[in-house]
């Protein structure tokens, strides 16, 4: 800080509560909503603080779902999309690795060829070519597996190019010291670039794990069946649940679950989620 | 772009980057030649037969009066949304670098919803601004604004603008953050010594400074608003009422899955094709020119 202000001060930490409540205000209601019976909620105002309620709610729903839409247990779900957030992560981690490595390390025909086709994803968001794509799973086979959620989704040219950031900064005297023990590319590969990368790869998988929990419309066109559904899409189904009012208690509640996992894994790994949203993006 | 020393091996490359390239052209580009290609023709509802049209597809959608409204609500919608996220967070990274203690804290509260899916955002705000019993709507009634969204098309755009704004400051704020660390303390606090107030040497040093960052932002916070929002859409007002907040990534899957017409949805992704690469050249290109001291 420059100078010492006192109206300054008191301004910077008006706009940060402000800030702070604007955030977490809309949470808090969830929260508070999920707690209370259906009455509670149908005369407004509707209360503030918390009601009795939550034991029953929240394990009703983990449990027996709701049943105006079609009564998948929330606990099923969010199993579904953890198995899909894992497996994207993995998936992804494991590809670009492997991709990048071949592209920094090593010189063959067509690499710059590759390098592109890797690039020009970056331009396609699923949301742009959706149909199409979709047709391409119907081809496969793969509508309704936890392949067809997760396979797609590993391609990813962002953490290629994180792992070929990275690899660029790494000596070279590394490479002619592995090839003068006679290591070969593999051995180098996984006994000095992998451990050397160890923080860039646990960065980037809180990234991908918040990337790949909270699809939305990839499950919702793969999926039909109902023991697939993922939380994030799953809350849909209870919002839209065509003739009947929305039960808000419980969607509330399914709101807050399916947000405390990736919302845990930020607050718990701050620093390197920090780390790996800023430089993953350079 | 490449190492100097590197090893020699004639195969094993070309099966480590196997994986990743199988992925991409059946996923990526099969895919988008599909499109490109459905684009031109018309198909029958059960997909038996399908008639080459050329252009039709095109011509069609362009004086379609529906798809015309909704390149502006999309533009409405993504302007919206970008500057209501990068004010408040730029106000919050300012604020959040000039105070010493709390710092930690503050940051805490502020990141966290990055991990908020938009479909959950959306859905949350859906349920803060219901007409009978939303918290929000009700002291907007108190205060004599007669609120609802399901009626009111654009209250309903307002509402789906301020979820995904407040989805996307997290993000941004952490890049404004980052962006005002790296500025050096001496250029601040030379102008501090020439007398420039605080309001000044925000206006002609810092942000100026930060420019690079305010540019990149711009253009990831409209390619979030065009394309990352279908789900908060989806999840709440289903394009609704009357197209009202029917943008267009919504619009080519309303088209495609609902309506059927696969001809006009293949076309509607080629254009958003165009755009996207469009905004990621635009990005490319002028990220480290124009915007550099």
């Amino acid at each position: 800080m420059v100078e010492n202000r006192f109206y300054l001060t008191v301004l910077t930490h008006a706009v940060l509560i402000t800030g702070v409540f604007f955030l977490c205000f809309p949470v808090w209601m969830a929260l508070v909503a999920s707690t209370h019976p259906a009455s509670a909620l149908s005369s407004t105002p509707i209360p503030l603080w918390f009601g009795d309620q939550g034991w029953e709610n929240y394990s009703q729903l983990l449990s027996g779902g709701l049943p105006e839409a079609g009564g998948v247990p929330v606990g099923q779900m969010m199993l579904n999309s953890g198995l899909m957030a894992l497996g994207i992560t993995f998936g992804k981690i494991a590809v670009s690795v492997l991709a990048a490595y071949a592209i920094v390390y090593f010189r063959f025909p067509f690499r710059m060829v590759f390098f592109w086709l890797i690039f020009l994803t970056l331009m396609l968001p699923v949301e742009v070519r959706i149909l199409p794509t979709y047709d391409v799973i119907t081809k496969l086979g793969m509508l309704n597996s936890y392949q067809g959620l997760i396979i797609p989704l590993i391609a990813s040219a962002t953490a290629t190019f994180l792992f070929r950031q990275f690899f660029m900064t790494i000596p070279d005297e590394l490479v002619e010291a592995a090839r003068i023990d006679r290591a070969g590319p593999l051995r180098f590969f996984w006994d000095i670039l992998l451990p050397l990368s160890r923080t860039n790869i646990a960065a980037l998988f809180i990234i991908l794990f918040i990337y790949g929990w909270n699809q939305y419309l990839w499950p919702l066109i793969i999926t039909s069946d109902e023991s697939l559904y993922t939380v994030v899409m799953g809350i849909q189904r209870m919002v839209n649940s065509g003739e009947q009012l929305p039960v808000w208690h419980y969607i509330m509640g399914t709101a807050v679950l399916a947000m405390v996992p990736p919302v845990i894994v930020v607050v718990a790994m701050q620093k390197l989620f920090v780390k790996g949203l800023v430089e993953s993006e350079k | 772009m490449q190492k100097r020393v590197v090893f020699r091996n004639t195969w094993l490359p070309y099966i480590l980057v196997a994986p990743q390239i199988l992925v991409t052209l059946v996923f990526f580009f099969w895919p988008s030649w599909q499109a490109l290609e459905s684009s031109f023709y018309i198909e029958d509802a059960f997909g038996f037969s399908r008639e080459w049209v050329g252009l039709r597809n095109y011509t069609e959608l362009f004086a379609d009066p529906g798809y015309l409204k909704s390149f502006r609500t999309t533009l409405i919608f993504g302007l919206c949304v970008t500057f209501l996220a990068m004010s408040i967070s730029l106000a919050l990274a300012v604020a959040a670098n000039r105070v010493l203690r709390a710092a930690t804290v503050y940051r805490t509260f502020l990141i966290w919803p990055y991990a908020v899916a938009p479909a959950l955002a959306g859905v949350i705000w859906y349920f803060l601004m219901n007409p009978s019993l939303g918290i929000v709507s009700y002291w907007l009634r108190a205060l004599g604004y007669d609120w609802n969204h399901y009626v009111n098309g654009e209250q309903a755009l307002g509402m789906v603008i301020v979820a995904a704004a407040w989805k996307q400051i997290s993000y941004n704020f952490l890049f404004f953050l980052a962006g005002l660390q790296s500025i050096p303390k001496s250029l601040v606090e030379a102008a501090a010594i020439d007398r420039a107030g605080p309001g000044r040497r925000f206006w002609t040093i810092v942000f100026p400074l930060l420019s690079p960052t305010t540019f990149f932002l711009l253009v990831v916070n409209l390619v979030y608003a065009f394309f990352d929002t279908f789900s908060l859409i989806h999840a709440t007002t289903e394009g609704g009422p009357a197209d009202a907040t029917s943008i267009l990534v919504f619009r080519v899957y309303n088209t495609g899955f609902i309506g059927q017409d696969y001809g006009s949805s293949a076309a509607q992704s080629v254009v958003l094709m165009a755009l996207v690469v469009a905004m990621t050249f635009v990005q490319f290109r002028y990220i480290d020119r124009r915007v550099n001291y």
